[in-house]
C-alpha cells in the first residue's frame, strides 16, 4: 500500500470514498509519521486520543453514506485558533495553559464537514515572526535543506509549523493565519500553497488577534486544489465576526482547470527591487510564460506606493496589537506574576509572558498611538493605507484581473541567520506580501522553482477583492507547469 | 524622530510592561531601529487623502439589542489564576 500521508486532500477523498482504506487508517498514518517527526517541531500538541475518535465518527459517518466534504481528512490546526478544551496558547507564555470554552468558527467549520484534528501547530508568538522563531516553543525547522548541508532552516512564519507539517506530510492540510504575508511567505519557504483570502471571507471569531484589520484566515496545504477544497470550509458568513462579508460561497474547486484565457495579468515594476537575486527574476519571468502560454495576456502595471506599504504597516499593525494584546492583564486568563499593587501585578505578569519581539511591537504601538504621536504616526500610516488601496482599485479598474509577483524576496534562511541586532532585517521578508493586507486583497502563493542551492522559491498572485476563484484558475496553470516539489526525508 | 530613555520607561509604562534599566539601553535603539524604518513615510503627500478606517466597503453590521448568550459563569472564570464564587481576585485597588 502507498504511504497514505503521501496523497492530496483530492486523492484521500477518493480513497475514503472508495473504502480503498479508513479515516481511521488515514488518522493513524500520520500520527506515526507525527511521532517521527518531533524534530521539527512543527506540533507544539498532539491530540492522539481526539484525533482517533473523529476518524471513527468519520468512519461510521462515510459508512452510512453521510461524509462531509472533509470527512475523514486529518488537519492540523495553527495555535492562534481556539480549540475547545485544548490547550490554546497562541505560542505565548503569557496564556500559560488556556483552555476556551469556545470553538472558533473556522475550526468548527471544519469539525462539521467530517475533518480530523491532529494537534495544535506552532507559530511565532501572536504570530508575530516571519521565522517562527519567537514561539515560546522554541523554533520549527524547515523540512528543506539546502543541498549538501545539514544546517536548520526555518520554515517562515508566522505559520511555520502550519508550513512545515504540511510539507513534511504530518497533515494533508492545515489552517493559518496572515496579518502581513503569514500564510503566503511560509507557503514560499516549503514549497507548498497558501491562500490569504480577501478580508472579510472568513471568519476571525475565535482565532487569537494580532491586528484586527489586517488579520486573515487561510489555509496551506500541498495543491492549488486541495488548498481550494478547504477554502470552501472555511470561508463563509459569521454573525459574531461583524467585519465577516455576507455573500455566498463558491465551490472554489469548480475554478480549477478553468481556461485563463484572455485574462490581463499585471506585472508590477515596484516590486522590481534593486539587487533583487537573478533566480528570483528569472522564478518570476518563467510565471509569466506559463500565464502567457495558457493564454493570458501581460501587461506592466505600476503601484506606485508600494515601497510605503512595509512602513505603514509597522504602525498600523503593531499599534492595532498594543491594543488586542491590552488584555492579557493575569487577571481572567492565562499567566500572572505576583506584585505588590495591581499596576504592579500587571507589569511583572506582562513582562514575564510576553516574549522580546511581541514586547517591542507591544511598544511601538503604544508609542505611536500616544498623545502627541497619533497624528505623525497613526494617522498619516492610516492615509498612507489609502493611497496603498487605491493602487491596486486603478490597477484593477484598467481591466487586470490578476497581479503578478515573486512571494518573497530570497528562499528560507538559517535558525538565527537573520534579524539578532536590527528588527527591520526581518521585517524586509514581508514586502512583496504586506501590501496585500494593507488594501484587504486575496492573495495565494504558489510552489515555482527551486534556487541554486536546492531550496524553493514560490509566486504571488493578488487578485480583486472576493475574487479568490481567479487566484486558484491561474495558480492551477503554475502549479501544472512548474510540476510539484516534495523535500526528501531526512528527519 | 527618536526615544531616549525617559521616554522608552514612558511607553513601558503606558504599555504596562516592566522594563528594568539594564534593558533601557538595547530596547532604545529596537525602538529607534524602527522609528528611522518608518520615518520614510513623512515624504509621501497625503494632502486632502482621507484615512483608512475599512479596508472593505460595507456598512457596519448591527444586531438586536437583546441578550443572546450567558449563564456561563463556570466557563468565565475556569481559565482565571485567582477566583472565588464566580469573581477574579486581583490585589487590593481600594485602600
Amino acid at each position: 500500500m502507498t504511504d497514505l500521508t503521501s496523497l492530496t486532500i483530492a486523492e484521500a477523498r477518493a480513497g475514503l470514498a472508495s473504502k480503498s482504506f479508513t479515516a481511521t487508517e488515514l488518522t493513524d498514518a500520520h500520527l506515526a509519521a507525527m511521532e517521527a517527526a518531533r524534530l521539527l517541531n512543527a506540533y507544539i500538541l498532539e491530540t492522539p486520543d481526539r484525533a482517533r475518535e473523529m476518524a471513527k465518527a468519520a468512519d461510521a459517518r462515510i459508512a452510512k453514506g453521510e461524509g462531509g466534504p472533509l470527512a475523514g481528512i486529518p488537519l492540523g490546526i495553527k495555535d492562534l485558533f481556539a480549540t475547545r478544551d485544548i490547550r490554546t496558547t497562541a505560542c505565548s507564555k503569557i496564556l500559560g495553559d488556556f483552555k476556551p470554552p469556545y470553538e472558533s468558527t473556522i475550526t468548527s467549520q471544519l469539525w462539521r464537514d467530517g475533518a480530523v484534528l491532529l494537534g495544535k501547530l506552532n507559530n511565532d508568538e501572536f504570530a508575530m515572526g516571519s521565522s517562527n522563531e519567537t514561539s515560546c516553543f522554541g523554533p520549527v525547522v524547515n523540512p528543506w535543506r539546502r543541498e549538501g548541508s545539514n544546517t536548520h532552516l526555518v520554515p517562515g512564519g508566522s505559520s511555520g509549523g502550519s508550513a512545515s507539517a504540511v510539507a513534511a506530510s504530518l497533515c494533508m492540510g492545515a489552517t493559518a493565519t496572515d496579518t502581513g504575508g503569514s500564510i503566503r511567505q511560509p507557503a514560499a519557504f516549503t514549497a507548498t500553497v497558501g491562500i490569504k483570502p480577501t478580508y472579510g471571507r472568513c471568519s476571525r471569531w475565535g482565532i487569537v488577534a494580532f491586528a484586527s484589520s489586517l488579520d486573515q484566515a487561510g489555509p496551506i496545504a500541498r495543491t492549488v486544489r486541495d488548498s481550494a477544497i478547504l477554502m470552501r470550509s472555511m470561508a463563509g458568513h459569521d454573525p459574531k465576526d461583524t467585519t465577516s462579508v455576507d455573500i455566498a460561497v463558491p465551490d472554489y474547486e469548480a475554478s480549477i482547470g478553468k481556461s485563463v484565457k484572455g485574462m490581463r495579468i499585471g506585472i508590477p515594476k515596484e516590486y522590481r527591487l534593486d539587487g533583487m537575486p537573478a533566480e528570483i527574476e528569472k522564478l518570476w519571468k518563467d510565471g509569466a510564460d506559463w500565464l502567457k502560454a495558457a493564454g493570458a495576456e501581460l501587461v506592466e502595471v505600476s503601484l506606485p506606493h508600494t515601497k510605503y506599504a512595509l512602513p505603514a504597516y509597522y504602525i498600523v499593525a503593531p499599534a492595532e496589537a498594543s491594543s488586542n494584546l491590552a488584555r492579557y492583564d493575569g487577571v481572567r486568563y492565562g499567566l500572572r506574576e505576583g506584585g505588590r499593587n495591581i499596576i504592579d501585578m500587571y507589569e511583572s505578569t506582562r513582562a514575564a509572558g510576553f516574549g522580546a519581539e511581541v514586547r517591542r511591537r507591544v511598544m511601538i504601538g503604544t508609542y505611536v498611538l500616544s498623545a502627541g504621536y497619533y497624528d505623525a504616526y497613526y494617522l498619516r500610516a492610516q492615509k498612507v493605507r489609502t493611497l496603498i488601496k487605491k493602487d491596486f482599485e486603478d490597477c484593477f479598474a484598467k481591466g487586470v484581473n490578476a497581479i503578478l509577483t515573486p512571494a518573497t524576496p530570497s528562499a528560507a534562511f538559517g535558525v538565527g541567520e537573520k534579524g539578532g541586532a536590527d528588527p527591520v532585517e526581518m521585517y524586509l521578508n514581508d514586502i512583496f506580501t504586506v501590501t496585500v493586507n494593507m488594501a484587504g486583497l486575496p492573495g495565494i502563493a504558489v510552489p515555482s522553482g527551486m534556487d541554486a542551492q536546492g531550496l524553493p522559491l514560490g509566486l504571488q498572485l493578488i487578485g480583486r477583492p472576493f475574487d479568490e476563484e481567479t487566484l486558484f484558475s491561474l495558480g492551477e496553470v503554475i502549479e501544472q507547469a512548474a510540476g510539484r516539489f516534495t523535500p526528501s526525508k531526512w528527519w | 524622530m527618536s526615544v531616549d530613555a525617559t521616554t522608552v520607561r514612558r511607553i513601558a509604562h503606558l504599555a504596562r510592561i516592566a522594563v528594568s534599566d539594564t534593558e533601557v539601553p538595547h530596547l532604545q535603539g529596537e525602538l529607534n531601529a524602527m522609528l528611522a524604518f518608518v520615518e520614510q513615510l513623512s515624504e509621501v503627500n497625503v494632502e486632502g487623502v482621507e484615512p483608512m478606517t475599512s479596508v472593505t466597503p460595507m456598512e457596519m453590521k448591527k444586531r438586536l439589542d437583546v441578550v443572546n448568550d450567558g449563564e456561563i459563569a463556570d466557563d468565565i472564570v475556569a481559565n482565571a489564576p485567582d477566583t472565588a464564587d464566580h469573581f477574579f481576585m486581583v490585589p487590593k485597588v481600594v485602600e
